[in-house]
């Protein structure tokens, strides 16, 4: 069985590209290009020296001693919580402004939930001196103040998607509309592995850098290139498909994918996309969504706005229907007391999106001399109130 | 023979009228298409609300929300229409997006549709080579159209290739945006019209998006078999409620 997408943009039976008549020149201009872009030998010269030098890669694959000693088990971190931005978007926002630029596009728009892809798309803008406009579910704008700010200070325009249910969901629709309003000068850098083919592969392939990196650095470490267990959390699922990408045709790998699962998974307030969601299209791609009986998309919660997506990237439907990789789903309680404990164990503070992986810890029981390689997503900082209301510090 | 064929086939330009079903109220659905109907219009499109309407502006995206809210569903929408052939004589055209209809499982939808005497489908998000693929023979089985859209950015090839798999006609999309975002037409739209209409296709257009006024509305027929009307009525009927529907088709068409 092939993980990969196949010449016809499927993952198995999800993927496609279910898109308005409108979108597809755009869309066809893109899947003509990105690969022969992407393999360009200049392409890959400014890619490279960009994440080395702008964005602070290879990130480190730091064995965690402590939280190994506690779960008796080899721990280690993928540090994508040291990018410049403070997570992995930033190695898709990269990636992506460089294609724009080849495909002689000046204009670039994005849509953001909590608002971290959102400032790493400022910020790639604003290195290549490119308008950037980003929208913005007006609940999230409101919830997100400090994300909104960076962005306005990187030199983005912030527009608020006042439609549906006014979140992430709704601001993917209205950057699209943007997209369908400016078909010719604009570029829309999709922020996870969701959307039309040639997105979720592209964006997988960018953040690959994760698992490339990490098998270097493993066989350094541990003499092989293989763990035995890599997690990540998902919520369209863009650094589970970086950590995954080069162990999807290892099949010893076990590959661990964390959904949020809210207040519980069955509480009515869960993003648990695998277990609770149908097949359906959204934003463009055939997946697994949360949705009505009558097929209306339904609003996911999650104490994490990273996580609260209401369906899953095309290639992890197919991971999850293959059964390839292991789905568990982690609570907001739970994840938030994991997001604690690495603080005090290890003196880093993770997102509450990678504290959802680090949950797993507590619901599965590891060899002794199992290698787990756990990425962590991103850094804590954006999180500080939600910690600090939770935890009454 | 297919009622929208029909219909083209006779010797006048044609205006349809676009409404979201279950706005403003949920049981509107049937006096409006009636009315429409009466006051002269030639076929009708059905809006099968959806929560992320994609293609669309905010006047039909607001007026997807209230349907919704007020508790439209396939389902309903089918049990609404299950007179209609009774009174109705006109063709009348389903447009929805892809993922209601999927959960509803495409060939149940369509077995519903031919039931009812729907003529046929208008689906944004269903491209075309996945219904080509997938869908082509269903669709076929129960007597239905499936109507495609082009833009100004449609290749020549592409174009051709739509044309040729079209049954009814082509909906023309006026101009690069979502629905409801224009009040004119500049030259660029008329060199598009006529570049189209150039081209002899087999397959009438009807234009669509942005035909919000008499003016529009004579612009678009001036090349094309025919134009649609969405979100300016959907306004209408937002701000007038269902009373009057004959003074809005009589302010486009006398």
């Amino acid at each position: 069985m092939s993980y990969f997408v196949d010449k016809k943009g499927y993952y198995g039976e999800f993927g496609g590209a279910f898109i308005p008549e409108m979108l597809y020149p755009n869309v066809k201009e893109l899947e003509d290009n990105y690969l022969k872009i992407m393999h360009e030998s200049s392409f890959q010269k400014e890619f490279q020296e960009l994440l080395k030098e702008y964005v602070g890669r290879p990130t480190p694959l730091y064995f965690a001693k402590r939280l190994s000693e506690k779960y008796q088990t080899k721990i280690y971190l993928k540090r994508e919580d040291l990018c410049h931005t403070g997570a992995h978007k930033i190695n898709n926002t990269i990636g992506q402004i460089l294609v724009a630029k080849k495909l002689g596009k000046t204009r670039v728009i994005a849509e953001t939930g909590a608002g971290q892809h959102g400032v790493a798309t400022a910020t790639v803008c604003a290195l290549m001196g490119i308008e950037c406009v980003v929208y913005m579910g007006e609940i999230d704008i409101a919830r997100q103040a400090p994300n909104v700010a960076r962005m306005k200070m990187l030199g983005a325009k912030v527009v608020p998607a006042l439609s549906g249910s006014r979140t992430l969901k709704d601001a993917t629709n209205e950057a699209i509309r943007d997209w369908i309003n400016n078909p010719v000068n604009t570029h829309y850098i999709i922020g996870s592995v969701v959307g039309p083919h040639p997105y979720p592969d592209m964006v997988a392939r960018f953040q690959s850098v994760i698992s490339e990196e990490i098998k270097k650095q493993l066989l350094e470490k541990e003499q092989t290139e293989n763990p035995d267990y890599v997690i990540a959390c998902v919520g369209g699922g863009s650094n589970a498909a970086g950590a995954f990408y080069h162990y999807l045709d290892e099949e010893k790998v076990h590959l661990i994918a964390v959904e949020a699962a809210g207040l519980g998974i069955h509480s009515g307030e869960s993003a648990a996309t695998s277990i609770l969601g149908k097949e359906g299209v959204i934003h463009g791609s055939k997946t697994l969504l949360m949705q009505s009986e009558d097929g209306q998309i339904t609003e996911p919660y999650s104490i994490s706005a990273g996580l609260d997506y209401p369906g899953i990237g095309p290639l992890h439907a197919h991971l999850y229907r293959s059964k390839r990789a292991e789905f568990i789903s982690i609570t907001d309680d739970e994840a938030m007391k994991a997001g604690l404990e690495l603080c005090e164990l290890e003196g880093i503070i993770p997102a509450i999106e990678s504290a959802h992986a680090l949950a797993v810890f507590n619901m599965k029981k590891f060899e002794e001399s199992d290698v787990v390689v756990l990425n962590l997503s991103g850094r804590g900082d954006k999180d500080l109130d939600t910690y600090v209301k939770y935890f009454k510090l | 023979m297919n009622r929208i064929n029909q219909k083209l086939q006779e010797n006048k330009k044609l205006l349809s009228i676009y409404f979201t079903a279950g706005f403003p109220k949920i049981n509107d659905t049937v006096s409006i298409i009636e009315n429409l109907e009466k006051s002269g219009v030639d076929f009708i499109e059905i809006g099968l609300p959806f929560s992320d309407p994609l293609a669309d502006g905010p006047t039909i995206q607001a007026s997807s929300t209230q349907a919704l809210d007020n508790g439209m569903s396939s389902e309903v929408l089918f049990n609404q229409l299950k007179d209609i052939r009774k009174t109705v004589k006109i063709p009348l055209i389903i447009m929805g997006y892809f993922n209601p209809m999927m959960q509803y499982g495409v060939e149940n939808f369509c077995k519903k549709c031919a039931e009812i005497g729907i003529d046929g489908l208008i689906i944004p998000d269903l491209p075309v080579d996945v219904y080509n693929d997938h869908y082509k023979s269903i669709f076929e089985k129960y007597g239905l159209i499936n109507v495609f859209l082009i833009t100004p950015q449609t290749s020549l090839e592409r174009i051709q290739f739509i044309d040729q798999i079209s049954e009814g006609f082509i909906y023309m999309v006026s101009s690069a945006s979502v629905t409801g975002s224009q009040n004119a037409f500049g030259k660029s739209q008329d060199d598009y019209f006529k570049r189209i209409a150039d081209l002899n296709l087999k397959s009438p257009q009807i234009i669509g998006f942005g035909i919000s006024n008499a003016d529009t509305f004579k612009q678009a027929i001036k090349y094309a078999k025919g134009a649609i009307i969405g979100s300016a009525f959907v306004k209408y009927l937002d701000e007038n409620g269902t009373a009057n529907i004959h003074k809005f088709v009589s302010g486009i068409i006398d």
